[in-house]
């Protein structure tokens, strides 16, 4: 039975002094500068991965006034578009953010097993994160590279042709990586724009 | 039928620089466009050339440009859909990734066929490290001086951005996507006014897909008619087909229309046949949105004659016995593979990405997905078959946007094409292999 | 001047009018249902797809067909059009479809719900609802909530059409609730623990065609259809203070804006009005409201009507609708 019990939680706001670091600040504008004047709220969807990125990996009430405030938008336009892309976590989620395809190509070559290897490996359920909050367990759609079925997107990078032998190397390897507090990350606002 | 117009240069070490690109004949349509052509006349080139879009609708782009709005006087727009999220479908990124300035000549030419003086590439928020890509072979390309003010000593000027989308199978859809760049949820607008006339900012905006643009540098420098010679009929010029599934050899392909589809699907070039020697069973021929076909029909048409990689001969018996060649997503199924599964995890996918603005998609995506998971969980009743083709069909055209058809349609075909497999599902969910859900473990990785 | 034939009905109307207000012109069973349209709200419309009718003849110039149905709210009239509504078996068909579409997650509360009466759903689906649903899945559950101390949101019953989030943006300052999350679990909601406290808030309750949004001030929670709705008026600062006082003897019960045949207002109130005036004495009392709503329940037709059977989700049981009548005649008379 699909659960049709909907339990969207009403958040509450910490209203807590928050603001991006100097260098970010600039990248914000220079993104919100690409956009014709008055078209500013073009910038939202950069901007909030920016944020996302900026403020522990997801986004908070606080952090999308923050971003309202930037481009002077009412909170309510920030919180109507980061619920709507699934992109946008708003929660907290774990260091490593595991998105599992689970659509119909990559099911066919194998996507469901890999994703209940997952799942068995780090001891979760999809959608959970590890009690180190090392790992969070996502399964997305189709993340356009079927051509490598079964696939899975770690933060920035894909990780394609997967095995039970390729999922136990890349767990190891980014638990390791992250006991020597070396974050895998790639950084969207000093690579992508 | 082996030639080829985007990928002549794929192997080339280096091409995804603008050195090594420029070096291959790169940029030489742009020359010729700012200074030896006006506007009207690319137009007519990309018209006379056949070109039709390929991000999944096949609509003629020469004609589709010369609805622009152009008495208007407000700024135009051109946007390059690289939102790419049909399953199946993967060769706009491996454009993007492998060869960005062929996009990049492609929509300068189409810039200044439109009279836009600025461009966006709106692409999708899991292709990351496509937007790196993207952005640096545009900051070489200003710096070369083929982008930013007064190009090239034309007065021409032109910007193009990369604008991210952030995970919403949606924003491919043309109104969706201006939404979305808007900065707003990417509902779909309710069309009559069309984007030519009201799109981006209210402004006259044209929206194409990746591989769409990427054809025009070629039918700039060679012109409309030479494009023509390639291909078959109304299907001109070459298709990128991104092969996936139960395959030897996934991946990106480019063919010249009318290849058969026997020898796409078998032949060592391309998709090298069924992987580990098993047979076909079914195809989804254009991306997941369009209708399924078993092997024999994807194969030869019902009337008997061999099906070719072309529009008109995959649509061959209309939607009783052929499909569609969309986005270009081939989808290969072998004999092991579960149809009732795969219905039910697209229907997933659709309800999934459903935006939820108008009520027969936003309902009936749901309904559809809770009935099939009933039917792949082996509860489902006889009559669960007929109230599945029941509500695809009041889907099917009475929505705001495709994706309601684009839900509909696989279920609906696979009911036609496999109505038995579902029937036995519902009869003995015990007999299929794949036949628990949660029971994973067994499955072939 | 363009000509429009509706239904064998020809009317000529002005450049840009919709087939819908065409209709509306035309009058009677013409004028197809809408769920989400509102001629004072722009943009509204498009989103519900009650309104779809069939274009028989796109215009005079160009005869053909249009090939699929058309939102009547948001496609414009052209000269020579020739649209069916009721004569068109296709468009009842799919409306029917659209109603059970509207209904699968829409909870069947009405004897409990204080749109009862006066709720558009309700009537749509009474006029062309199935006999009986063909959805078996559980239906989607979202808590009740209350936003302000005014207005209630019962997000169960809402059909998402986008009615409230557009008066919030053009009747006042500072939007702020909207529709959250996407698909079938999208939601109207502030996302943050807020109130909704702005002069004209209140209106959201007149748009929304269903019982999603109540007014929390209705005094001792009456049926709307014991209750005499009268025109009243005083003079207000913030509003035309032109309202409907729904009376039951000498006692206020709640007060709404002025609504038409076609379920609008005919003008917006402001909260004070609404939630504050409650005494007689705050009013003059002009006349009765004499306009027929399409009310099942202002036209009799629950008392007549076997179908559909009405499912109380508090007790689980399943009543048929000469109960429920019975009940509540019971009530009247007690
Ligand atoms: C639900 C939906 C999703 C779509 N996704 C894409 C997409 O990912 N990429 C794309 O190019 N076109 C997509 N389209 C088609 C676009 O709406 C539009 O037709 C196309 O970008 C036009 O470009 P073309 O004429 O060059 O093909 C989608 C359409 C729908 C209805
Ligand atoms: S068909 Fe689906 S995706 Fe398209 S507008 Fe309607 S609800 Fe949104
Ligand atoms: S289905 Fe997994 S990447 Fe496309
Ligand atoms: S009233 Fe026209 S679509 Fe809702």
């Amino acid at each position: 039975m699909l659960d049709k019990k909907i339990n969207h939680p009403l958040h509450v706001k910490e209203n807590s002094k928050i603001s991006f670091s100097e260098a970010t600040l600039a990248k914000a504008k220079q993104i919100i500068a690409r956009y014709p004047a008055g078209r500013e709220k073009s910038a939202l969807l950069p901007l909030l991965h920016i944020a996302q990125e900026e403020f522990e990996g997801y986004l908070s009430a606080d952090v999308m006034d923050y971003v309202a405030s930037l481009l002077n938008i009412q909170p309510i336009e920030v919180y109507e578009v980061a619920t709507f892309y699934s992109q946008y976590y708003l929660e907290k989620v774990g260091k490593n953010v595991i998105e599992i395809c689970r659509t119909g190509p990559c099911a066919i070559c194998g996507g469901e097993a890999i994703q209940a290897y997952l799942e068995k490996k780090l001891a979760i359920k999809t959608g959970e994160t590890t009690p180190d909050g090392l790992f969070t367990l996502k399964a997305v759609e189709c993340l356009g590279a079927c051509g490598s079925a079964p696939v899975m997107q770690i933060n920035t990078e894909f990780y394609e042709f997967l095995t039970k032998e390729k999922i136990d190397s890349i767990l190891a390897d980014l638990t390791l990586k992250a006991k020597e507090d070396k974050p895998e990350k790639s950084l969207w606002k000093e690579k992508f724009f | 039928m082996e030639r080829k117009i985007l990928l002549n240069n794929i192997a080339v070490p280096g091409i995804r620089t603008f050195e090594v690109f420029r070096s291959t004949g790169g940029y030489l349509s742009v020359e010729k466009a700012l200074k030896e052509m006006t506007p009207d006349e690319v137009v007519e080139e990309v018209k006379m050339s056949g070109l039709r879009g390929r991000g999944g609708a096949g609509f003629p782009a020469g004609m589709k440009w010369s609805f622009i709005d152009k008495k208007s006087g407000n700024p135009r727009y051109l946007i390059c859909n690289a939102d790419e999220s049909e399953p199946g479908t993967f060769k706009d990124r491996y454009l993007m990734e492998k060869i960005p300035h062929l996009l990049i000549e492609g929509m300068i030419c189409s810039c200044y066929a439109l009279g836009a003086n600025t461009g966006y590439i709106y692409v999708r928020g899991e292709y990351k490290y496509i937007i790196g890509i993207l952005n640096e072979a545009l900051r070489e390309t200003y710096a070369a001086g083929f982008l930013g003010t007064n190009i090239l000593g034309t007065g021409y000027n032109l910007d193009i951005i990369v604008h991210s989308g952030a995970g919403a199978y949606i924003c491919g859809e043309e109104t969706a996507l201006i939404e979305s760049l808007e900065g707003k949820r990417g509902n779909p607008r309710i069309k009559p006014p069309f984007p030519a006339v009201v799109g981006l900012y209210g402004c006259p905006t044209v929206v194409n897909n990746v591989e769409t643009l990427a054809n025009i540098g070629y039918i700039v420098n060679n012109g409309g008619n030479e494009y023509a010679q390639y291909g078959v009929g109304k299907s001109t010029g070459t298709k990128l087909i991104s092969a996936c599934g139960n395959i030897n050899h996934p991946g990106v392909y480019e063919i010249e229309f009318g290849l058969t589809v026997r020898e796409f699907l078998f032949d060592e070039k391309y998709c090298g046949g069924i992987k580990d020697g098993r047979k076909l069973k079914a195809v989804i021929a254009g991306g997941s949105s369009v209708p399924i076909l078993p092997g024999e029909l994807i194969l030869k048409t019902a009337a008997g004659e061999e099906r070719l990689m072309t529009y008109e001969s995959l649509a061959e018996g209309g939607f009783v016995s052929g499909t569609m060649l969309g986005s270009g997503g081939f989808i290969v199924f072998d004999e092991d593979a579960c149809i009732v599964r795969n219905t039910w995890n697209l229907a997933r996918f659709y309800h999934h990405e459903s935006c939820g603005q108008c009520s027969p998609c936003r309902e009936g995506t749901g309904w559809m997905e809770s009935v099939l998971h009933r039917i792949e969980n082996g509860q489902g009743r006889s009559k669960d078959i007929d109230l599945l083709v029941s509500i695809a069909s009041k889907i099917e055209g009475n929505t705001i946007c495709p994706l309601g058809d684009a839900a509909a349609w696989p279920i609906a075909s696979a009911i036609r094409h496999f109505r038995h497999e579902f029937e036995e599902h519902i009869q003995n969910p015990e007999q299929c292999s794949l036949h628990r859900m949660e029971e994973f473990e067994n499955l072939k990785i | 001047m363009l000509k429009v034939t509706i239904d064998n009905h020809t009317i000529e109307v002005e450049e840009g009018t919709t087939i819908l207000q065409a209709a509306r012109m035309i009058g009677g069973a013409v004028v197809p249902p809408a769920m989400c349209y509102y001629s004072k709200l722009k943009d509204s419309g498009g989103k519900c797809r009650t309104c779809l009718v069939k274009v028989a003849q796109g215009s005079a110039r160009d005869p053909r067909p249009m090939p699929k149905l058309v939102a009547s709210c948001r496609t414009p009239v052209a000269d020579g059009m020739v649209v069916q509504n009721m004569t068109s078996p296709e468009v009842i068909d799919t409306r029917k479809a659209i109603v059970e579409f509207l209904l699968i997650n829409h909870p069947l509360d009405c004897p409990v719900c204080d749109q009862a009466g006066e709720c558009d759903l309700q009537n749509l689906s009474y006029a062309n609802g199935r006999e009986e649903s063909r959805f078996e899945e559980a239906k989607r559950s979202f808590k009740v909530v209350d936003i302000g101390d005014k207005i209630q949101l019962h997000m169960n019953r809402c059909i998402l059409c986008y009615r409230c989030v557009y008066a919030a943006n053009q009747l006042t300052d500072n939007r702020s609730h909207g529709i959250l999350y996407r698909g079938d679990v999208s939601e109207i909601s502030t996302y943050i623990q807020t109130d909704i406290t702005n002069d004209f808030s209140g209106n959201m309750i007149d748009v929304c065609p269903v019982g999603a949004l109540t007014d929390k001030t209705f005094r001792f929670k009456n049926r709307v259809w014991f209750l005499n709705p009268m025109n009243a008026s005083r003079s207000c600062s913030k509003c035309s203070g032109k309202v409907t006082a729904w009376l039951r003897g000498e006692e206020i019960y709640r007060v709404t804006g002025r609504k038409d045949q076609f379920g609008e207002v005919e003008e917006f109130i402001c909260n004070e009005c609404r939630f504050d005036k409650k005494e007689k004495s705050d009013w003059t009392i002009e006349s009765p409201r004499n306009i027929k709503r399409a009310s099942v329940i202002s036209q009799n037709h629950y008392l007549q009507a076997k179908k559909p059977s009405v499912i109380l989700p508090l007790e689980n049981r399943t009543v048929s609708l000469e109960e429920f009548e019975k009940e509540n005649t019971n009530e009247k008379q007690s």
